[in-house]
């Protein structure tokens, strides 16, 4: 046992409008640079789409993250992007980075023309100008191009995910009986078994021993970008001013002031949760190697109870603060991800072991149309039984949300649903009481909760504040800094001096 | 897994600095964005260098009550992107005049000193005058001195006054709750000079017209905490998560407390995405919807089985049990007006009877007559205006009896009228007959018409449908038709929706947005869910009742910030402007059409409803319905000196005068010759807002006919011969204004167009106050740096104005003088009971009397060489008067003398307030907007707790019912400035509102009413399901009734534009838009980089495909009315035959150029609109039928009865 921490992150979708607040906060503060136009650390995707770059879940043709080599016997880990040709071989010429078309070329507008053109015989406009060029351009591509289903016929068709559906339900995304989308945000996962770190040849990205964070030396970096097409979730960036690459660095100078990371704390939908997960570092390979149907399970077994004495010795052994295993008994995340099981991870057969968890979304739930006439799922039925929403009579085929959020297994995603349903069927109950006692005992049953955790589950939901909803362990900034210099001394000096940005390579 | 090294060395992480030294700053501010999105929200901006470097929301808004989710955090991706708008390259930084107008003012300043006469000398010229409108728009800006353009204004200010008279200039600024004093401060200025103030509200089409038909109230909702109080949600064209992004986690919070959530839209919107049912309504038939769920709600919950819940609410609630008088029509009956008191032997002589309806008691089986009608509130005798279900005579009990099906004297057949084929269905109705002073008549119930009306027969004969399957209106499978929803779901949403309303008694909820409100008919398409709101018992209970979120109208300092904006303090009445039928009018898109009966359907056979709208709404302005400004074809300041000349001594003889040539039609109205050079307006100053653009139905008319500059119009005017009392002179005139004038932060469509543009600061450059419906917070607008460059603050721009016009006025204006000022009759007045049966002088029917039959024309002193003086000073009259918000009165005296011991000539400060003192006394003061908020925050019942006792003390007195509890254990709050830059504060319980909020509940509206029986401010005092104001008779709208969606070849949007078979003719729908408020954000790079560069048109996948438009190609979209060039997002997610245009595009940004109008520059979302009205909504002189400003009127429509032609663009042009 080698207890860690992980500083750790859950998505609930249910809530997120897809506003991208949270891009924005991110931008404005890390990602508002030459170089860094380009970047949306943390970006929010419309699916079914293509996302940001376009079609980045598709390792087929980016070759990200980890695949299982070896047959049965001796399964073992392999770096995709190392599958054909050896890192060594490849390193002067990584053929599978995303160009800035698979990103979009950032622009701007000639405003000023407003203000200074020369009067005319019409209406002055402000064209679009190139970031790169300062040319004027056309503008083709976005980091959101396909927000809301825009051009669906071009991106939502071309979803990845899509791919086991049949013909016949893909279809049908597109009439008015099933057609749905919902919004996936993105950030660095801060995976425990990160294939950009174990990408990079310069060793300059690194994870943090106290949070988990993973970061990109910025002294350090060499530009060989094998950590892009290392990670397959791309979020991973090249500054081609700094010639350095950069990613999110989940706001560590806010974490280490006690504060939640600027795109959780801007989340107005209230769908960000974070904190503190203690994981069990000797059983990653194991977790990482086990068979897609699996690896759920698998990746909420490497997650360790915080309450367990044996799981806090191992991790005081490794020099775990008290204060951290306090957070992390606290730690939102850990009810959501392994006390309910109600948060997956994305992508899980990507591999690398997400640190970023999902609540998947309900969706409305499906109708018919007859001689023209659209009539809702059960509308029909007597009684008014079901009064909320059905997994059954869901927008969204469970398979395309197993593909997501299962490595393709149905059950857990199915087991997710049904818990969520039964918590508003609970409820209801209470609030209202049109349900009866049985409906609530099979809804129960079915989701496998007790009143309790329904209680419990409803209330993180709907009711956390900020400092339910974030609880950022201490991060003994003052141990840390002690190592190099005395937090007294340091006290004096914070902030005197020139802040040197590193230096540009190639 | 060796590679893979947690790194805890902590030398080489001192890189990590890299990053650390990022995230540092010098200053954080509270603020928020003044930007009409509703949201309110409170914002920490961060400031590092002086420099402002980017912005998050604030989390300390203080808990409510009990387990509701916290409001933390608000602010969404616009707000959060707003801080790029400080230094970029489309920031306002300089004073800019556009280089013909200043070439010209040189040249005149040149020879004359006066810098009036040099104006004169300009504007008289009419070459000079065409030089500087057809430059309009065109570029050519030259950046100018503060000095320079002051003295430009000033100079036009008072020439045009001089000239034509004050109320030639006109100012327009939207919803003062987002910035109270940027407001205040502009319009503080134009009522002092004797202008004019735009109404906003109405003309955003934000107004929803059924609130002052049903509860006498512009608008009152919940705050969207309340959301989470409800069991069951219907949102119907409002797309939350875009326009209430800060509020929507409430609704998903909700949903896992096992609420139901129901969407109702065309396309699966981003809110739809939410909801348990999606349900895809026909755009714009959720009238028809409504309808059948009514007939649901009437059959099983009403006349089926008895739901004693809803029962006894309709009875204390709602007009339901009132009587109305059926009068013979032929063989049949139709329903009439209300059976007055004074018409019944027991009540004949009593004080206002014709304003006291009655009801028949269950108990004496007599009739009665119950307290709280609009008679009680303005009777001598005081505490019989509640609703407390007891007879004004003798105070006894009664118990209203809502039906006479089971006991009536004969059952009769009335006709009802049906708009969509124009059938007429005759049902039987149980009647009893009563004596009156006239005889015998017949009276029903309310509750009776409705169960005929929706066609509900409970065993009574007539040609009533026979069940749900019955395609007679209004039943389930009627509805089918119009809006493509199964009869199945209908039935079922409506047995849900009741259902909860049952078990939770009253927590069914609908969320309404501008969609629905913007089509022609929207007050119809309001009063059908209404009704099921109070057929169900939802209105006034939390987590229940009708919440229309559009527009951040909440003024929560309502009474005392009305008197200091609109100088109530100095002058009364103030000049202002109802805006939709202004603009109507006087951007000459009347003449563009003909009858409003050729697209409107109204019943045959009518006095008031038929014609040219234009000519109704010079009636309305002859009868005092609605105001108009200019008043007269002369200016009002020659009225007063010509009477004084003829001998009039006193302003009583002045008036009789003005109103006696009226009478002789020796003076015309202006609205009655609205394109004579004498009635044009001439000085037009926009602020805070884009009326040339954003706003601007018709923005190619205003172009045309305002500005004088280039237009893509095509359309032909049709108004000739079609006008009797409203002259039609040819040509039209284009270029009425003499200057505009835009102060703006950002170079916007309406400051491209301008003449002038004036820096101002953006909202973290400012000191201000901000409050809106969707929290119950008080928050400010905050100065995180000075304002940047030349720019100044709203306020003081407005001061220097003032400043410079007290300095240049004694050239002209040495002395203060008189000016005739005519104001309509007004709602929560006397003027209420003005008109029983209305009828028009301007026809021969009735005398003109001033204040009666005709517009109140009083006379206001004006004093130029203290326009500023009294601009900085708190006046003298609202300590006499006090204060009032919606209709109640705040005594202010005692606070005002407060004010006073106040120190003098000390800096402004966030906690204090200051004095001044000029002419040998002392005025609370207003010099800075610090010391603005703080008078305010103080004369405030809902932020001073001894202002809110003391007034609903007086309440008590006025209403008979004890209220002061309400207030007695937050007597000793008071708020600062200061203390809410700490943190939002939440408002008090006030008389001026309709929440109760003590001890941290949720605001709902209506609660007062319900719970502590203050009357509505309607005819009955209740919720008023029947409208019986004749002119609603007239135009068949008594009752909630379907009338269809315009048809588009009638509307004629599509005449003279090309269509063929590559094009695609499609209803054009505007909502609000998902990276931006208004066109505030559509330039913002953020914004335009998350979203595609630009505003696409939306279309559905199968029709672009079919006319050859792939994703992102250039399509020409296009009208009689004008052009927009754009591109194409495709999409399954848009319905057929409709396009989605968010609305209001800058036309500033990435617009090509038009190949079907000729190369001309591309327009923005409303370059394709037109302004109409629908004058049904003139109605006045009646109960809630009276006017107030953006209150009541008709309204900025009609968008959504737009049609368009879409085209793949052939070649493109910059």
């Amino acid at each position: 046992m080698d207890i860690r921490a992980q500083v750790s992150m859950v998505f609930h979708l249910d809530k997120c409008i897809g506003c991208h607040t949270c891009s924005v906060a991110c931008k404005n503060i890390w990602t508002d640079r030459k170089g860094t136009e380009y970047q949306w650390w943390n970006n929010v995707e419309t699916k079914p789409g293509t996302g940001y770059p376009t079609l980045w879940e598709d390792q087929d043709e980016y070759r990200g993250g980890w695949q299982l080599v070896g047959g049965e016997v001796q399964r073992k880990l392999q770096l995709k992007l190392q599958s054909k040709v050896g890192t060594l071989g490849n390193i002067f010429y990584n053929q599978r980075l995303p160009t800035i078309n698979d990103y979009y070329e950032p622009w701007t507008y000639d405003y000023e023309h407003l203000f200074n053109a020369p009067e005319g015989d019409d209406q002055p406009t402000a064209r679009a100008v190139s970031l790169i060029t300062g040319e004027f351009m056309e503008i083709e591509a976005g980091p959101n191009w396909d927000d809301d289903l825009g051009g669906s016929p071009v991106y939502a068709a071309n979803d990845p995910n899509l791919g086991e559906l049949t013909e016949d339900e893909r279809a049908q995304l597109n009439e008015i009986e099933r057609v749905v989308f919902f919004y996936l945000p993105r950030i660095c996962n801060h995976c425990i078994n990160p294939s950009c770190v174990a990408a990079c040849p310069a060793g300059a990205i690194y994870k943090r021993g106290e949070d988990g964070i993973v970061l990109v030396n910025q002294d350090q970096c060499r530009a060989w970008r094998m950590c892009i097409s290392g990670c397959p979730y791309k979020k991973v960036y090249y500054n081609w001013s700094s010639g350095k690459s950069e990613k999110c660095i989940l706001c560590f100078p806010r974490l280490e002031s006690g504060q939640a990371p600027a795109c959780f704390h801007s989340c107005v939908g209230r769908i960000r949760y974070l904190g503190v997960l203690l994981y069990d570092a000797d059983r990653i390979e194991e977790v990482a190697t086990s068979p897609d149907a699996d690896l759920v399970e698998a990746q909420r077994g490497i997650i360790q109870d915080p309450f367990d004495p044996e799981v806090i010795a191992s991790a005081q052994a490794n020099g775990v603060p008290d204060e951290m295993l306090e957070a992390a008994r606290h730690s939102p995340v850990y009810k959501f991800v392994k006390q309910w099981k109600l948060a997956l991870p994305l992508h899980p057969e990507f591999r690398t072991l997400p640190m970023l968890y999902y609540v998947p979304p309900m969706l409305p739930v499906l109708a018919k149309v007859r001689d023209g006439k659209y009539d809702v799922d059960g509308a029909d039925t007597e009684g008014l039984t079901p009064l909320l929403g059905s997994l059954e009579a869901a927008r969204i085929p469970l398979r395309y949300m197993a593909r997501l959020f299962g490595a393709g297994n149905e059950e857990v995603v199915a087991d997710v649903y049904r818990k969520l349903i039964a918590v508003r069927v609970y409820k209801r109950a209470e609030k209202v009481g049109d349900v009866t006692e049985d409906e609530v005992k099979e809804a129960l049953k079915v989701g496998r909760l007790t009143a309790e955790e329904a209680e419990a589950i409803f209330r993180l939901t709907a009711l956390p504040t900020v400092g339910e909803r974030f609880v950022v362990p201490p991060l003994g900034r003052e141990v840390a800094i002690e190592q190099t210099e005395d937090p007294g001394t340091h006290k004096g000096k914070a902030g005197f001096g020139t802040v040197t940005a590193p230096e540009r390579r190639w | 897994m060796g590679w893979i090294q947690d790194l805890v060395k902590p030398e080489a992480r001192n890189w990590e600095e890299f990053y650390r030294n990022r995230w540092q700053h010098d200053k954080v501010v509270r603020t928020t964005h003044g930007v009409n999105c509703t949201g309110g929200c409170s914002w920490a901006v961060y400031v590092k260098d002086g420099i402002i470097t980017w912005e998050m929301q604030q989390t300390d808004y203080p808990l409510l009550c009990g387990d509701i989710p916290p409001y933390e955090p608000r602010g969404c991706q616009r707000g959060i992107s707003a801080s790029w708008y400080v230094y970029s390259p489309i920031r306002v930084k300089y004073p800019y005049v556009r280089g013909a107008l200043i070439d010209l003012w040189h040249e005149a300043r040149a020879i004359h000193t006066d810098p009036v006469e040099a104006w004169k000398s300009i504007i008289q010229d009419e070459q000079k005058r065409t030089r500087i409108q057809q430059a309009r728009g065109k570029g050519g800006f030259r950046r100018a001195t503060w000095d320079e353009v002051l003295e430009i204004i000033a100079a036009a200010c008072l020439y045009t006054a001089k000239e034509w008279g004050p109320d030639r200039v006109f100012g327009f600024s939207p919803i003062p709750a987002m910035s109270y004093l940027s407001y205040g401060a502009g319009s503080r200025f134009l009522q002092l000079f004797g202008g004019v103030n735009m109404s906003f509200y109405d003309w955003y089409a934000d107004l929803p017209n059924a609130f002052p038909e049903i509860w006498g109230d512009q608008t009152d909702v919940a705050e969207s905490a309340d959301w989470f109080n409800s069991r069951y949600i219907i949102s119907m064209g409002s797309n939350l998560s875009m326009t209430r992004t800060p509020d929507v986690h409430f609704i998903a919070e909700a949903r896992h407390a096992g609420t139901k959530f129901v969407v109702i839209a065309p396309d699966f919107s981003q809110v739809a995405k939410y909801a348990d049912w999606w349900i895809p309504v026909e755009a714009g038939q959720d009238t028809a919807l409504w309808m059948a769920i009514n007939h649901v709600i009437l059959k099983e919950f009403h006349a089926d089985r008895q739901t004693p819940y809803f029962i006894d609410y309709l009875k204390r609630y709602s007009d339901s049990s009132f009587l109305v008088e059926l009068t013979p029509s032929g063989d049949v009956f139709k329903a009439g007006q209300f059976l007055r008191a004074n018409r019944v032997a027991r009540y004949v002589g009593v004080e206002n009877g014709d304003w006291k309806m009655l009801v028949h008691d269950c108990k004496s089986g007599a009739l009665r007559m119950p307290k709280g009608s609009v008679g009680f509130r303005w009777q001598e005798q005081l505490g019989q205006w509640n609703i407390k279900m007891e007879d004004g005579l003798d105070d006894e009990p009664i118990d209203p009896e809502l039906s006479f099906r089971d006991e009536h004297d004969e059952v009769v057949q009335v006709s009802f009228h049906e708009f969509a084929e124009g059938g007429v269905y005759e049902r039987g109705l149980p009647v009893r007959y009563v004596e009156t002073i006239d005889g015998r008549v017949a009276v029903t119930t309310v509750y009776d018409l409705l169960m005929a009306q929706f066609g509900v027969s409970r065993g009574l004969p007539g040609d009533y449908p026979q069940d749900y399957d019955d395609e007679r209106p209004y039943t389930p499978a009627w509805q089918e038709q119009f809006t493509g929803i199964g009869r199945d779901t209908v039935t079922r949403l409506a047995r849900e929706f009741a259902g909860n309303a049952e078990a939770t008694e009253g927590k069914s909820m609908i969320i309404i947005g501008a969609s629905i409100n913007h089509w022609y008919n929207n007050n119809q398409s309001y009063r059908a869910p209404i009704t099921a709101l109070i057929l169900t018992g939802c209105p006034g209970r939390n987590g229940g009742g009708m919440n229309h979120y559009v527009g951040q109208e909440k003024l929560t300092l309502v009474a005392p910030w009305t008197s200091m904006a609109l100088a109530l303090d100095w002058a009364k009445p103030p000049r202002l402007q109802q805006t939709p039928i202004w603009h109507y009018v006087h951007s000459d898109q009347w003449r563009y059409e003909g009858d409003f009966t050729d697209y409107a359907r109204v019943p045959p056979e009518t006095k008031w409803a038929k014609g040219h709208a234009v000519e109704l709404t010079a009636a309305a302005v002859r009868m005092g319905w609605m105001p108009f400004f200019p008043q007269f074809n002369r200016n009002p300041l020659d009225l007063v000196s010509e009477a004084e000349a003829a001998g009039a001594v006193n302003d009583g003889e002045i008036v009789e005068r003005v109103a006696e040539q009226l009478r002789e039609g020796e003076l015309k109205l202006s609205v009655e010759d609205p394109d004579a050079p004498e009635n044009w307006p001439r000085v037009w100053f926009i602020w805070r807002g884009n009326a040339l653009q954003s706003s601007a139905k018709g923005a190619e008319y205003f172009l045309r006919h305002y500005l004088g500059t280039h237009d893509t119009i095509e359309a032909e005017e049709k108004a000739a011969g079609k006008t009797e009392t409203v002259t039609f002179r040819e040509p039209a005139p284009r270029g009425k204004m003499d200057l505009v004038v835009d102060i703006n932060f950002r170079m916007d469509s309406s400051a491209l167009y301008s003449d002038i543009v004036l820096p101002t600061a953006f909202w973290y450059e400012k000191n201000d106050l901000n409050t809106t419906d969707l929290h119950s917070f008080i928050h400010p607008l905050g100065e995180a740096v000075p304002p940047v460059w030349e720019s100044k603050t709203d306020y003081e721009i407005f001061k220097l104005f003032a400043k410079k016009i007290s300095e240049m006025a004694p050239s002209t204006f040495p002395e203060p003088f008189k000016d005739v000022v005519t104001s309509p009759l007004q709602h929560d007045t006397p003027d209420e009971l003005a008109q029983p049966e209305p009828l028009d002088w301007g026809k021969g029917e009735c005398d003109l009397v001033p204040g009666v039959t005709a517009p109140h024309i009083r006379i206001v002193e004006r004093d130029y060489p203290n326009l500023y003086n009294r601009f900085i000073s708190l006046g003298p009259l609202i300590r006499e008067d006090g204060t009032s918000g919606h209709g109640v009165h705040v005594p202010t005296a005692q606070f005002y003398d407060e004010l006073l011991e106040s120190p003098i000539g000390t800096a402004p400060d966030p906690r204090r307030t200051r004095v001044v003192e000029w002419g040998g006394k002392k005025y609370p003061g207003l010099e800075d907007a610090l010391d603005a908020a703080n008078v305010i925050l103080h004369l405030a019942p809902e932020t001073n707790g001894e202002v809110a006792y003391a007034a609903f003390k007086a309440e008590e007195e006025r209403v008979g019912v004890p209220l002061a509890d309400l207030a007695e254990d937050t007597r000793a709050v008071r708020m600062n400035f200061h203390d809410i830059t700490q943190q939002v504060r939440r408002t008090l319980t006030s008389p001026c509102w309709s929440g109760i909020v003590n001890d941290g509940r949720a605001y709902t509206a209506w609660a007062l009413n319900v719970e502590r029986l203050v009357p509505w401010r309607t005819l009955t005092g209740r919720q008023q399901l029947y409208n019986d104001h004749p002119y609603y008779l007239d135009f068949g709208e008594h009752l909630p009734t379907y009338k269809p969606k315009l048809d588009p070849v009638a509307t004629g949007d599509i005449v003279l534009s090309p269509v063929d078979d590559q094009s695609l003719v499609l209803n054009y729908i505007t909502p609000h838009g998902k990276w931006n408020i208004h066109s505030t954000f559509k330039d913002n790079l953020r914004m335009l980089t998350l979203s595609r560069g630009m505003d696409p048109i939306w279309l559905n996948d199968k029709e672009a495909e079919k006319v050859g438009i792939k994703d992102n190609d250039w399509v020409e979209v296009y009208n009689d009315n004008g052009v927009v060039v754009t591109r194409a997002a495709v999409s399954s997610r848009v319905p057929p035959g409709i396009c989605l245009y968010y609305h209001a595009v800058e036309r500033t940004i990435y617009m090509p150029k038009s190949q079907v109008r000729g190369g001309k520059r591309s327009g923005g979302h409303n370059s394709l609109t037109r302004t109409r009205i629908n004058p049904l909504l003139l109605a006045g002189g009646y109960a809630q039928f009276t006017y107030g400003f953006n209150y009541w009127g008709p309204i900025g429509i009609f968008t959504r009865d737009t049609y368009v032609v879409v085209r793949k663009l052939e070649k493109l042009e910059w």
